[in-house]
């Protein structure tokens, strides 16, 4: 046995690019190109993300599973380079894949193997010795709500089960990073909550990285802080989700009752910025020491009735439609 | 993770040589396989030809035995080449048997349930997996040919004294070579049919088939082209061929020692690059 418990990030043959804080991005792209037969699937990615959690966002055919088989090195890049926790995809390749754990999109698994015999192969394939393996086999499916049932055939499981399986056999082994492709496709709404508030909890418990792949706004939406949005093989949109939910916080939507023109000159005086809009309605960006209740005192006091307030706040489906509405 | 807690933790404790990682797929393949109560069965019934060997080969060393009835003379009794290729050739038709049960089950549920990018998304490369797959298989297919052969001859030794040792002991080799020869045939043909089929029944059925077929096909060229090159065509020819040679015993069969080995290397090239098109992640769809 080898002792390589902990898992270091710098591979002897990759020289990483450090984030901002010294730490390799998550998943650094560089003109990352891929050709499968004639068609160009994956056309000069080029962007660098470190959250703890990325969404990969697009239409079907846009070339979010490509991207993620391109990253575990089941498909050659064509051109360009990229690197996953500081490692090259072309030359460390066996490093990425002990780092990470895959959680593909269609059925995957052996029917005739109970779930606990199936995660524990998986374990001892990613190196964990025979008792580890079998141990964590059953940890992570007891993690994942199977674990009454782990001695049954796995294909006698339902849909929400074979799902919860895969995540299983991808996070038994510990990895440092998790790709998950499309893991809510054919849940039941409790089961897809079940689904979802266990990559929150893996997202919260700070051991690991995890990349969504997923059509679904709404699961990227609670699931993740960055997200990456392709169409058509490129990339046309990159953001971070937590950065602009806070930004979105300052600004404000208000329709009122009475004067507008004295709760502008109220607002301003405040050191906010404030536009007029047919309807009695107004635009507010507010000042970084201003909180929403001042507003609410101020109105009170200019004898103002707010009968509608909005954070004008870009959801996840703003942001892709207006992604998708980009022109190539 | 863990049980009681249920969080997610992360593993940090030792990991296992990454050369030795094929044989986990080994070890569960041999699982799965020995579950089957007729292959079992079949693997047990391979024994019985060896086991009456045995007793041919003590029977053959008896003195007191074949001086009362007087079989030496009679020359019925021999322990020869021709002994050992016959043993040879009775096992070998067993391990096809064997085969036809045990090889296509080894890759194609996996193909079939999509399993396949769980074992690559691993550091686990593909060259591996045919490997951990090839190996269990070679090893049962062991079992039933050199093996219990490699016993028959150190028996018939240890009863004959070391000048037939001596004298004999090219045979072993000859034992070795030809079952690792067919060892390798039967597995990189099961291995390469049931990844083409995805369907262990068709998978099955497309082994004997290949047998078969190939020797009607290979009559059928003969009598078109008038040519014996047709012979290429029927695997268990070119084996018959090969062992003829290895065993020094004489043969009427019309192909080459030459034309046999180009064959069968072929044979066994066609599979590889069969096995390497369709062992894979995900098929890329041109």
């Amino acid at each position: 046995m080898t002792s390589s418990g902990s898992i270091a990030f710098q591979a002897s043959g990759g020289q990483p690019a450090a984030g901002p804080h010294g730490v390799p991005p998550v998943i650094n792209l560089r003109e990352l190109s891929v050709r499968l037969g004639k068609r160009d699937i994956l056309k000069s990615l080029t962007g660098s993300f470190s959250g703890r959690s990325i969404g990969l966002l697009g239409p079907n055919g846009a070339g979010k599973s490509t991207l993620i088989n391109t990253l575990l090195g089941f498909y050659p890049p064509s051109g360009g380079s990229a690197e996953v926790l500081g490692l090259d995809i072309r030359r460390n390749s066996r490093e990425i894949r002990a780092l990470t754990g895959y959680m593909p999109e269609n059925d995957a698994f052996v029917s005739k193997m109970s779930a606990v015999t199936f995660i524990r192969m998986m374990a001892e394939l990613s190196g964990l010795p025979p008792g580890a393996a079998l141990e964590r086999a059953h940890e992570a499916l007891f993690y994942v709500g199977l674990g009454e049932a782990r001695y049954r055939k796995l294909g006698a499981y339902s849909l929400g089960m074979k799902q919860m399986a895969k995540l299983a056999q991808a996070i038994v082994h510990g990895p440092k990073l998790i790709i998950l492709d499309e893991p809510t496709n054919g849940l039941d709404p409790p089961a897809r909550q079940r689904m979802i508030r266990l990559i929150r909890e893996m997202r919260a418990s700070k051991e690991i990285h995890i990349v969504l792949c997923s059509h679904l706004l709404r699961d990227v939406e609670e699931c993740c802080e960055e997200v990456l949005i392709l169409k058509q093989g490129r990339i046309v949109h990159q953001s971070n989700l937590e950065e602009e939910r806070r930004t979105n916080r300052r600004f404000l939507e208000l329709e009122i009752w009475g004067d507008p023109g004295l709760l502008t000159g109220a607002i301003e005086r405040l050191g906010c910025e404030c536009a007029l809009a047919p309807g009695n309605r107004l635009k507010v960006i507010l000042a970084p020491e201003v909180e929403v209740r001042d507003v609410y005192r101020i109105a009170a006091e200019q004898d103002v009735r707010i009968r509608r307030l909005n954070f004008r706040r870009d959801t996840l489906e703003d942001i892709f439609l207006k992604a998708m509405e980009t022109p190539q | 993770m863990s049980v009681h807690k249920r969080s997610y933790r992360a593993y940090a404790g030792p990991l296992t040589a990454e050369w030795s990682r094929f044989l986990v797929l080994q070890r569960y393949a041999r699982e799965s396989m020995f579950r089957s109560r007729i292959q079992t069965s079949l693997f047990v019934l391979c024994f019985f030809y060896p086991v009456l060997s045995l007793a041919f080969v003590y029977l053959a060393n008896n003195a007191s035995f074949l001086t009362r009835f007087d079989i030496r003379a009679a020359g019925i009794l021999r322990i020869d080449a021709q002994f050992f290729l016959t043993l040879t050739s009775v096992q070998n038709v067993l391990a096809f048997i064997l085969t036809i049960f045990s090889g296509p089950g080894l890759i194609s549920p996996d193909l079939a349930n999509g399993a396949l990018p769980l074992y690559f998304c691993r550091p686990f490369s593909r060259a591996e997996y045919i490997l951990g797959k090839a190996s269990c298989l070679a090893i049962l297919l062991s079992w039933v040919t050199w093996v219990p052969e490699l016993v028959l001859f150190a028996v018939q030794s240890s009863l004959a004294g070391f000048g037939w040792f001596k004298a004999n002991l090219w045979m072993a080799g000859s034992i070795m070579l030809i079952s690792w020869v067919w060892i390798a045939v039967l597995c990189l043909l099961s291995l390469a049919l049931s990844a083409w089929v995805r369907w262990r029944l068709v998978a099955g059925a497309l082994l004997l088939g290949v047998l078969f077929v190939g020797a009607g096909f290979g009559q059928a060229v003969n009598r078109i082209l008038g040519t014996d090159y047709g012979y290429v065509f029927d695997i268990a020819n070119l084996i018959a061929t090969i062992s003829c040679r290895l065993f020094g015993v004489a043969t009427t069969l019309p192909i080459s020692q030459t034309e046999a080995w180009s064959a069968l290397l072929s044979i066994c090239a066609a599979c590889l690059l069969l096995l390497w098109r369709k062992v894979r992640a995900y098929e890329v769809v041109k």
